[in-house]
């Protein structure tokens, strides 16, 4: 047996089902033992996207997503991908090939130090010098990659290492890291004191970030805040934890969130942040907060309490597990006043403006779409506008929302509706994007095509990098540089050139039947949704 | 404020690039930094000299025990610990300042373990304040070369242990 033939292996015994990759010489001896492990191989068009694809896997299955590219610029090609799995904890287990390894540090053809320069993106990367290190590595990688705050692993394996014999295959059962042991459990005493906190708080509420997804523990906190009656916000990755429906559910915060789900925090005497970073664009002044607050952060990562702000009472763990903890628990909470006081000004929030009527409403597009969408949906929204405009308007039922927040990556919708595909073959999945993000990958459209994968994917085009020009109009007075995006090609044609069939919205006229069709159509389908240039997020 | 963190790492390849890129990654400070291995070859302890806020601090050894290959920190104040420093110093010297050199040298318990007919190395094994009292002193008749290893630190006995 091969190290290449181990490393095959190895994904086998971790229940691997797919790997999105793009092979090179490098990493060819791997990508030879793929024919002989029942694991599905997917050929992207760019290594980027590839960990995209892995990290939409991820998200939609729960499992580690698994990308590999080959030495040199594969791997660079990666790190976009990589860091944007890590800002948001995605777990992914990315493997590179590497040169020979006497040849490491000679510089010699596709030869770039990737462990060394993935380092401040990654959980831990491993480069193998022993191909009898092979089993035990994997095995370490996919615990790291998966557990505690997620994020990715990268492991550097040499052709030489590929190709060289292993004296013995054997899987271990455990890993044994003496340094890595994350906390599950909450501490009882903490948890004690949240529970008090609840019962002397008039105006609680509960701020749920992405760590709820990924912890699969959406419907205990759900029922926590059902249980309490307690008012719920999100931050952007923290949508889908609840329905936008739900009477109790207030809207994203943050600065292009709901301005009833700021005030709400604003106002709140306890503030529960649950797997949430209290970063930048959420929480844009943590200090006004934390005045007449009590602050509650429960959070996998004991770094991420007290980072931004200094909470009241910390509570590490894995989020699942604490809520089990938690519901041991009673407290007298009566927020039934509070609740109605956020109606209102949820009532009184300012009604969007609506673009020129030539155009697309946006935000009623995206209304019409989601109400027309399968319960249990995937929308994965790409970055700009389109995301804003997305996490504003879409309304999740039983399905998930996602996107690139904590690295806002453009181009990530496509590769990661191609992801979420492979994890969910049954959903139904809308991939959105504007005309900008669209371009960063829309080579994957072949991909798409390649597999019949029946993912509808939607262009804004406003012909300009809308958020940036919008940022422009309101910074520099309308002095726009380099934001224009005419040359764009024909989308129409594009998607005939790519067998893919094509419907365009000029105006909201007729959009009702055109969703239907476009949602209706087998296979792969691209729609471009026609929109006011100037029109603005809020 | 200052701190010092006695960090136990693996003794793998990469893990001072790791930990050094954490400081720079971060903002946070490296006030002095020395790496050796223990009396167990597999481990390694860097003792990091650091300073800022508290929240900082407090940080730095947050983000250090993530690490996966930091396997212990141990930190504690300035007062809190026995550190030292070793320096050589390299001056040049002539008949007339020799001797002041050699009192300066007795005066805080440096010794002379190298020289020629100009030049002189000096050895001091101190804390801190005292290498850099040396330098002071040393400053205004000529310094040739520094070389220093930073501050190694453990933390004080306690007399119950």
């Amino acid at each position: 047996m091969l190290g290449a033939d181990a490393m095959a292996k190895c994904l086998l015994e971790e229940q691997v089902k797919v790997v999105f990759g793009y092979p090179g010489v490098a990493i060819c001896p791997f990508f030879n033992s793929m024919l002989s492990v029942d694991i599905n191989r997917v050929l992207v068009r760019t290594e980027q996207n590839a960990a995209h694809m892995a990290n939409g896997y991820a998200r939609i299955s729960g499992k580690v997503g698994v990308c590999v590219a080959t030495s040199g610029p594969g791997a660079t090609n990666l790190i976009t991908g990589i860091a944007t799995a890590y800002a948001d904890s995605i777990p992914l287990v990315c493997i590179t090939g590497q040169v020979d390894s006497g040849q490491l540090g000679s510089d010699v053809f596709q030869e770039a130090d990737i462990t060394g320069a993935v380092e401040s993106f990654v959980k831990y990367s491993y480069l193998v010098k022993n191909v009898e290190d092979i089993p035990r590595i994997f095995k370490e990688a996919f615990h790291i990659a998966s557990t505690g705050r997620k994020g990715p692993v990268l492991i550097d394996v040499p052709i030489d290492i590929q190709n060289a014999a292993i004296s013995k295959f054997s899987y271990p059962a455990e890993v044994n890291l003496r340094t890595y042991k994350p906390t599950v459990s909450g501490h009882v005493v903490q948890i004690k004191k949240v529970i008090k906190a609840i019962g002397r708080a008039q105006r609680p509420i509960i701020c749920v970030g992405g760590g709820v997804l990924l912890s699969e523990a959406s419907e205990n906190v759900r029922d926590f805040a059902h249980k309490y009656g307690i008012p719920v916000v999100s931050t952007l990755m923290g949508i889908g934890v609840m329905p936008t429906k739900d009477p109790l559910y207030f809207g994203m915060v943050g600065n292009n969130g709901k301005p009833y789900a700021n005030r709400a925090m604003n106002e709140s005497d306890l503030i529960i942040m649950i797997g949430a970073r209290v970063a930048d664009r959420a929480i844009s002044q943590p200090d006004l907060i934390m005045d007449n607050t009590v602050l509650v952060h429960i959070d996998v990562d004991p770094a991420e309490i007290g980072k931004n702000v200094g909470p009241h009472i910390p509570l590490v763990g894995d989020i699942n597990t604490i809520f089990e903890q938690i519901k041991k628990y009673e407290a007298e909470c009566n927020c039934n006043e509070w609740v109605e006081t956020l109606n209102g000004y949820k009532a009184d929030a300012p009604v969007r403006k609506k673009p020129r009527s030539e155009y697309v409403d946006p935000a009623e597009f995206i209304r019409m779409l989601s109400e027309k969408l399968d319960d249990d949906a995937i929308y994965v929204a790409d970055v700009g506008q389109n995301q804003m405009w997305s996490c504003g308007y879409h309304i999740v039922k039983a399905g998930r929302f996602l996107t690139s927040g904590g690295m806002g990556t453009m181009g990530y919708s496509i590769p990661a509706a191609i992801g979420a595909r492979a994890a969910a073959p049954g959903r139904q999945i809308v991939a959105v994007c504007g005309d900008g993000s669209f371009q960063m990958s829309m080579m994957e459209l072949a991909t798409m095509q390649q597999h019949k994968l029946p993912i509808k994917t939607i262009i804004f085009h406003n012909g300009y990098l809308g958020l940036v020009r919008e940022y422009q109009y309101n910074t520099y007075k309308g002095n726009y540089s380099v934001v224009d995006l005419s040359g764009s090609p024909d989308f129409g044609k594009l998607s005939s050139a790519y067998d893919v069939p094509f419907m365009k919205l000029e105006n909201m006229d007729g959009a009702d039947k055109l969703i239907d069709d476009f949602l209706g159509t087998d296979g792969p389908a691209l729609m471009e949704v026609m929109i006011d240039p100037l029109d603005v997020v809020k | 404020m200052k701190r010092l963190y006695s960090v136990l790492v693996e003794n793998r390849s990469g893990v001072l690039m790791k930990v050094a890129g954490l400081f720079s990654r971060r903002m946070f400070n490296i006030d002095s930094l020395a790496v050796g291995e223990t009396d167990d070859p597999d481990v390694s302890c860097i003792t990091i000299v650091s300073s800022g806020e508290k929240g900082t601090l407090e940080q730095i050894e947050k983000q250090l025990n993530k690490k996966i290959d930091v396997i212990k920190i141990k930190t504690f104040s300035e007062e809190e610990s026995v550190s030292r420093e070793l320096m050589l110093v390299k001056v040049k010297y002539n008949k007339s300042t020799r001797k002041e050199i050699m009192e300066i040298c007795e005066i805080l318990n440096a010794s002379i373990v190298d020289m020629s007919k100009n030049l002189l190395t000096i050895q001091l094994c101190d804390t801190p304040e005292r290498t850099n009292l040396l330098i002071n002193m040393l400053a205004s008749i000529s310094i040739v070369e520094v070389a220093r290893t930073g501050t190694l630190a453990l933390q004080k006995c306690n007399l119950s242990d």
